[in-house]
């Protein structure tokens, strides 16, 4: 049986109560940490963790959390990415709903470690349940003197607020946030500064999501090494995998880092229903390029998944099988981040609707020739030339899917289109 | 200092400047939209994309900072792909209605696509539909189809004019720039979100549609409208004149100045030009008689006020006659006339200020409350009572009104600003003989015996100093309209006709006999000026 950390309070009655709670060790970490650790210890012991960013980037949270300068005179934030918005990506909400408190203790270890004193947690709008559940939990945390002035009788002080978005994915991009968390249009901020200098109110910020927060109590009551041991290289201690499409168990599977792709789908997601066959998986949410069936041999952690050229992403593993037409899925995708492209910046402003009309065609039978070419043409000149990650969302699977799928998108062109050539169809234009 | 390379050619920079600056300063010419270097930095046109060795992606050049060593090239083809890319983005959604945009000629859709892309066309889809012509203020024109959404506007609005009207509205490709609801573009400085629009987006409502923008020619001037003295470009529509309805000066544009005005100037002074071609316009010298004013001949009209003169001096003296100049003439004007008046006739009273009984509006950025152009010119002139031992504009108006003063002198004032009506009016009623010289007619005009026509700020050659005491050249834009002359030619011929001499043959020649003669002029070289950073002759108070 492999070790379970979150993941194990799913199924545990009143797991998000402070007492459930506390009656499976819970609050034992961060009592213990204001008594007998620095600041600096507990950085050091996140670091040593390898805990990566889990929200999709991957960056070492012991690494961003040491870039906060020590001698600022500013407030410092944390502030908990809780806006899953990434398509396939279900995790955040199950932590919230079952490991509320694990999340809160996770926040006092983050905030005592980088010396700040207000928490945000920037919830997705959708998720109104979680965001009650949330300032309930809150709530009843300042009751019993876990938050507010001089928590757990320590001389340390937290304030935690909750924060709804109002539905737009460009706010799950942490500068995206913190634009909309000040009150303003959620447009990605130019980089540096970085958060971690300047980030909420222009003061020193930790942005982490909901996923890394809450293994932090774990990895200070159990020991750095533990966790790291837990995963693969770099890749330290375990992770919530959502697996969702045409498998027969769809759900949330905390597993370690780097278990093998298709592992996770054929052994703990149950594999395929009755005769079908693979045809696609999206290993890390919907912007993470595709795999072919023959490409999932692969170890589900960052590195691993970087080096085949795709991402581990939000871990949001989406299963295809032979049922799946390609160019409807990608138009799906595509219409997704043309939806919620932010507009600020040209190339993704523009090409991710000019690509999504261009898919509707496809998908309605009007397909030209050069329409295949254009779209992954579309796809490069997105890619790297916007000032988000947003761009790059867009364009991965647009690239990926047409590459790695071409004859299905070419089959979209009617046969009376089939030797078109482009000049032709300007001479038509002018007719 | 620090060191870089761009396409090849070694620049020193200061620490913090950004790609963008020292390319500008190299003079390498890197395309933009979004940056203009009197607003914050967005980088989100993605236009000004360049390749940076040792960095892995394509930087905007707009937001990189320099460092020591590094090494830009703005022209590899990784570049020149990106840059056609954007180009290519950029006009996916536009409606390319170039024939019958306001823009066209002065776009930087339309230039930028001649210099870097060039490309066909794949764009087969429809086109996201928004807002056509849609005024957003009193000056203002929107179309949205055609925005880039540059937020050039908006951070004009919240940063320069601090009104904070505009806003981008929407997200992706439906995002649409917009006044904020129950809000219009309508603040003092409006007009320069048009400036610095870079497509046809936004468009002059008062310019609209008058001429095409290659008809026009721009001549560099200042802004007369108060005596901040913003620089200008005056735009002059001189060969087509039906397209304008006979309008010749077409439109007023901001030129840059980094210690005036930068690149704005107020929507008072950019409208504040139709003086020069409306129907008040003085055409011909004019004779009163019988309470109506008939045209004379320019030598008529000499003769007939230097006799007049004459006869007034050899009967009541000198001091029966009182000379009003204005702060709306240039210093060549009021040079000489202080030399005709106060040197060659020995007039004792001759003043400038009619301080206005409503102050003007003003605010701290470029808005100041004295609306003449030159009143620091006359200062640093000295032309006042005091150094005649004359009479104020008030005395001279009381004493005609007692019957002392015989004869009038006005220059461009309509006195009634300053003084009630009633007064003014019984004061001529008094005199023996008036003469109102001007470009326009007001209603201290219609008062005097003689009216001279002068010529407006954008017929003549000079210069003005501003409040701070900045001496800048204006330049001839067009033709003086009918008969009118400049206000020192005109002088000239009143010198000559009572037998002095006035050796000028163009407004250079007056200026190098003022600054000969008043040391605060003497670092301006009036032929020698680029209409750039011109000297302060004296510190601001």
């Amino acid at each position: 049986m492999t070790e379970k950390i979150i993941s194990k309070f799913f199924d545990i009655k009143d797991s998000h109560t402070i007492d459930v709670y506390e009656k499976h060790g819970g609050y034992t970490a961060i009592k213990s940490a204001l008594k007998t650790k620095s600041p600096q210890e507990i950085i050091d012991e996140v670091m040593k963790s390898n805990l990566r960013g889990l929200g999709g980037a991957g960056f070492p949270a012991g690494r961003k959390w040491s870039f906060i300068p020590k001698n600022s005179p500013k407030p410092k934030y944390v502030v908990v990415n809780a806006d899953e918005s990434e398509p396939g990506t279900f995790k955040d909400r199950y932590i919230i709903d079952h490991y509320t408190h694990g999340l809160f203790e996770g926040i006092m270890l983050a905030a005592y470690a980088i010396d700040a004193h207000t928490c945000y947690i920037y919830i997705r709008g959708e998720y109104v349940r979680q965001a009650e559940r949330l300032n309930e939990q809150i709530k009843a945390a300042y009751e019993r003197g876990y938050l507010g002035k001089n928590i757990f009788g320590s001389k340390f002080d937290l304030n935690v607020y909750v924060h709804r978005g109002a539905g737009a994915y460009i706010c799950g991009e942490e500068t995206g946030l913190l634009e909309s968390l000040e009150g303003k249009k959620g447009w990605p901020r130019l980089k540096p500064p970085f958060p971690a200098i300047e980030g909420a109110f222009r003061c020193p910020t930790v942005v982490n999501n909901v996923e890394t927060i809450a293994y932090v109590p774990t990895i200070m009551e159990k020991g750095a090494e533990w966790f790291a041991n837990l995963g693969s290289e770099r890749n330290g201690g375990l992770k919530l995998y959502c697996v969702s499409g045409q498998v027969k168990n769809p759900g949330v599977y905390e597993l370690p880092m780097g278990t093998p792709l298709r592992e996770i789908i054929m052994k703990h997601a149950g594999g395929l229903r009755e005769g079908r066959t693979l045809k696609a998986v999206i290993p890390g949410g919907s912007s993470a390029p595709i795999l072919k069936p023959d490409e999932i041999d692969v170890n589900a952690d960052y590195d691993s998944l970087a080096k085949i050229g795709t991402m581990m992403g939000s871990a949001g593993i989406i299963v295809m099988d032979d049922t799946t037409d390609m160019v409807r899925a990608l138009y799906v995708v595509t219409r997704f981040y043309s939806h919620e492209s932010c507009g600020q910046c040209t190339p993704c402003r523009e090409g991710t609707g000019w690509a999504e009309r261009i898919l509707k065609r496809m998908v309605d039978g009007d397909a030209r020739p050069e329409d295949v070419d254009n779209l992954v043409r579309i796809a490069n000149n997105i890619q790297g030339n916007t000032i988000c990650a947003l761009g790059d969302a867009a364009a991965l699977p647009l690239r990926s899917y047409v590459q790695k799928f071409r004859a299905e998108f070419e089959a979209c062109v009617p046969a009376k289109h089939r030797n078109d050539k482009p000049e032709e169809e300007s001479l038509m234009l002018v007719d | 200092m620090i060191k870089l390379t761009i396409d090849g050619v070694e620049i020193e920079v200061e620490q913090g400047a950004t790609v963008i600056q020292a390319a500008d300063l190299a003079g390498i010419d890197i395309p933009r939209y979004c940056y203009h270097p009197g607003l914050p930095i967005v980088g989100v046109c993605r236009i000004c994309l360049v390749e940076i060795e040792r960095m892995p992606k394509l930087q905007v050049a707009c937001y990189t900072a320099v460092s020591d060593g590094m090494v830009v090239h703005t022209n590899s083809p990784q570049v020149l792909e990106a840059r056609q890319a954007v180009m290519e983005f950029l006009l996916v959604n536009h409606p390319l209605d170039c024939p019958v945009c306001d823009q066209a000629g002065e776009c930087w859709l339309q230039n930028f696509y001649m210099q870097h892309a060039l490309h066909d066309s794949q764009m087969i889809e429809n086109k996201v539909k928004k807002s056509k012509a849609r005024p957003i203020g009193p000056n203002v024109m929107l179309d949205s189809e055609r925005c880039i959404l540059c937020t050039r506007c908006v951070r004009f609005c919240d940063e320069i004019s601090q009104t904070n009207e505009l806003g981008i509205f929407n997200r992706g490709d439906h995002a649409e720039l917009l006044p904020y609801p129950g809000r219009e573009l309508d603040n003092n400085y409006s007009g320069n979100a048009i400036d610095i629009c870079p497509v046809g987006a936004l468009t002059d409502r008062d310019f609209r549609f008058r001429t095409r923008v290659w008809y026009l020619a721009e001549t560099p001037s200042v802004c007369p409208g108060c005596s901040m003295g913003c620089n200008i470009n005056v735009h002059h529509n001189d060969n087509r004149t039906y397209k304008a309805d006979g309008a010749r000066i077409s439109r007023v544009k901001p030129r840059y100045n980094a210690d005036v005005n930068q690149w704005w100037m107020c929507d008072a002074g950019r409208y504040g030009f139709t003086h020069v071609d409306d129907e008040t316009r003085i055409l011909s010298p004019l004779r009163k008689s019988n309470d109506a004013f008939s045209n004379i001949l320019w030598d008529q009209a000499i003769d007939d006020i230097v006799a007049k003169m004459q006869g007034i001096i050899d009967k009541h003296g000198t001091e029966a006659i009182g000379v009003i100049l204005s702060p709306q003439m240039t210093n060549e004007d009021l040079f000489a006339a202080k030399q005709l008046f106060v040197e060659q006739l020995g007039l004792k009273n001759i003043d400038y200020e009619v301080a206005p009984s409503q102050p003007g509006n003003k605010d701290d950025f470029l808005i100041k409350a004295d609306k003449n152009p030159n009143s620091r010119g006359a200062q640093d002139l000295h032309i006042d009572p005091q150094s005649t031992n004359g009479m104020s504009v008030a005395e001279m108006l009381k004493a005609a009104a007692n019957g002392k003063l015989k004869a009038l002198f006005v220059f461009c004032h309509d006195l009634g600003n300053g003084f009630s009506a009633d007064d003014v009016k019984g004061a001529f009623s008094k005199l023996d003989f008036s003469v109102f010289q001007g470009s326009n007619h007001n209603n201290t005009s219609k008062l005097a015996d003689y009216i001279l026509p002068s010529v407006t700020f954008v017929e003549q050659d000079g210069t003005f100093t501003n409040y701070s005491g900045r001496i800048q050249k204006i330049n001839q834009a067009v033709e003086p309209l009918g008969d009118s002359k400049p206000n020192w030619t005109i002088l000239k011929m009143f010198a000559k006709r009572f037998g002095k001499s006035m050796p000028y043959f163009e407004t250079g020649d007056v200026f190098n006999a003022l600054s000969a003669s008043v040391p605060a002029f003497r670092s301006f070289d009036f032929n020698n000026s680029q209409n750039q950073n011109e000297q302060i002759t004296t510190e601001v108070a």
